[in-house]
């Protein structure tokens, strides 16, 4: 009775102004609810939860500079904003009918989304959510990076054309790169912000631009992969977010197929491929470490894999759950969390012994973003 | 009234395919989890396009459940035959052109 008393004045009270430090925190999607958990990564606990944040499904956000605010890109086309201090949602609006995700420019001042429906780019005041420019597109935008220089870039999933756009000046200039191919399902940047991968899924390949040197021709690679066997058909778009840059190579998603592909990330020359036990959907490296972990599409999204880059051999295979969505390492790669959907849990593994360490309750999470994320281009 | 309640509640279940309840759930659970990942969890669309019962008003339910089960060639649209049974992509393709009605 006395418990039921405390819990009820606990809820009645308003939260207190709390000046927690945000560094080790992170956000939890929790896809069906539309909500967030907030957690904190050195207690391994969730905080709490943050409502009312519409359709999550594919929800990916992005951080604000001094790591307090979160911009959460909604399936509905829903932008909010979440402050991580006051731990509520500050700012929404519905800048389209459908979106897939979005980017902060590296300044921190604008946020840009891309949007299936109606297709295009629309970049807004981070402080207040504004609209700032409108970039239509002829049909669904995929693949959106920040790029230096308050720039982003971004491709068309029906017309294969990218696009690099400046919004540095009073007016956006937009620049057209070509078409990369048939239906570009996803784009990853490299962290030294040199190399714009597009994968395609049309055709064969993926389309390499160096930003670096936009003069350089693009260069198409991975062209004749697999030509010969016959494809599998795809359950679950790979991401390239998570694609990973490791040893000089990438390690990139076969799409169709169970192997993990390694690249020259110079040369762009086949390296070699690693079969796995699914189709991959991410493939993350762990930070400070020549490995790699993946995760599967369904039906097989019970496992995750750890490959050693070096010689591209599987060395270790955990089932942590059922419909593994999305693993985020700590930053310096001690530990990863990853969600499973179906078992409404994220755990906690130690990267060194693969040992879980944690576990906590979530409503079917996917992405898990940890607020580190702000100082990296790209994400 | 309690007579058209009672209709209203029988009705769903004779419109769908003969499966089993706890097998009704997992089909419904693909439904928003798997088919949502590329149509929406709401199943307003996403890469594919809409499958709410609205976006597929006039389609026969047996030309969805082959759509489903053989996928669009040239498309994103993946066959599901590896992975679902004749009745349940016909149970699936009920399911989605009533749902909303419900
Ligand atoms: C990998 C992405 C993907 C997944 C997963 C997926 N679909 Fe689709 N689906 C598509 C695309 C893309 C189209 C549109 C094809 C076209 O352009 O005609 C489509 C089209 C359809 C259509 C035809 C709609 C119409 O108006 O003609 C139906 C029905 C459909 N999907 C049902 C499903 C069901 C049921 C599932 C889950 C069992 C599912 N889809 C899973 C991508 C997907």
């Amino acid at each position: 009775m006395k418990r039921a008393l405390a819990l009820a004045l606990l809820t009645l009270l308003p939260l207190p102004a709390l000046a927690q430090a945000t560094g080790d925190l992170g956000l939890v999607v929790e896809r069906a609810s539309g909500s967030l958990l907030l957690v904190d990564r050195s207690d391994r606990a969730a905080l709490t939860r943050i409502e009312g944040l519409g359709d999550l499904s594919h929800a990916s956000l992005t951080y604000s500079p001094d790591e307090r605010f979160a911009y959460v890109f909604g399936r509905d086309g829903g932008l909010s904003k979440v402050d991580l201090i006051d731990r509520k949602v500050v700012a929404r609006t519905m800048q389209a009918g459908n979106s897939i995700g979005g980017a902060i420019s590296d300044d921190g001042r604008l946020v840009a989304v891309s949007n299936y429906e109606p297709g295009g780019v629309k970049v807004f005041d981070a402080g207040t959510l504004a609209p700032v420019a409108d970039i239509p597109a002829e049909g669904k935008t995929i693949g959106l990076v920040d790029l230096p220089g308050r720039r982003f870039a971004w491709a068309v999933w029906d017309t294969g054309e990218v696009f690099t756009g400046d919004f540095s000046g009073a007016a956006p200039v937009v620049t057209s790169l070509g078409i990369a191919g048939v239906n570009p399902f996803d784009a990853v940047l490299t962290a030294d912000a040199h190399t714009y991968l597009v994968g395609l899924f049309g055709e064969k390949g993926v389309m390499s631009y160096d930003l670096w040197s936009p003069e350089t021709p693009p260069q198409k690679f991975l062209t004749d992969y697999g030509k010969t066997g016959e494809d599998m058909p795809v359950y679950k778009m790979p991401h390239l977010q998570g694609w990973a840059f490791t040893e000089g190579q990438f390690a990139l998603p076969a799409v169709g197929r169970h192997e993990v592909l390694w690249v020259d990330s110079e040369t762009h020359a086949d390296r070699g491929a690693t079969p796995v036990h699914g189709q991959p959907v991410f493939i993350i490296a762990q930070p400070a470490s020549p490995y790699v972990w993946v995760n599967f599409a369904t039906p097989l999204n019970d496992t995750v894999q750890v490959i050693d880059s070096r010689d591209h051999k599987v060395v270790a295979t955990l089932t942590p759950g059922k419909a593994v969505l999305h693993m985020e390492f700590a930053p310096r790669g001690a530990e990863v969390w990853i969600s499973a959907r179906d078992d409404d849990r994220v755990l906690v593994y130690d990267t060194r012994t693969r040992e879980k360490l944690a576990e906590i309750a979530a409503k079917a999470p996917s992405g898990i973003f940890f607020t580190a994320r702000a100082h990296r281009p790209g994400l | 009234m309690p007579k058209l309640a009672l209709f209203l509640a029988i009705l769903p279940g004779m419109a769908l395919a003969e499966i089993a309840p706890e097998q009704a759930a997992r089909l419904e659970h693909i439904v928003t989890q798997d088919c949502g990942s590329c149509h929406g969890l709401t199943l307003r669309g996403g890469l594919g396009r809409p499958l709410t019962t609205e976006a597929l008003a006039g389609a026969d339910p047996a030309t969805l459940a082959t759509i489903i089960l053989d996928g669009v060639p040239g498309t994103a649209m993946p066959p599901w035959r590896p992975l679902l049974t004749e009745e349940e992509a016909r149970w699936i393709a009920d399911y989605l052109t009533t749902k909303d009605q419900r």
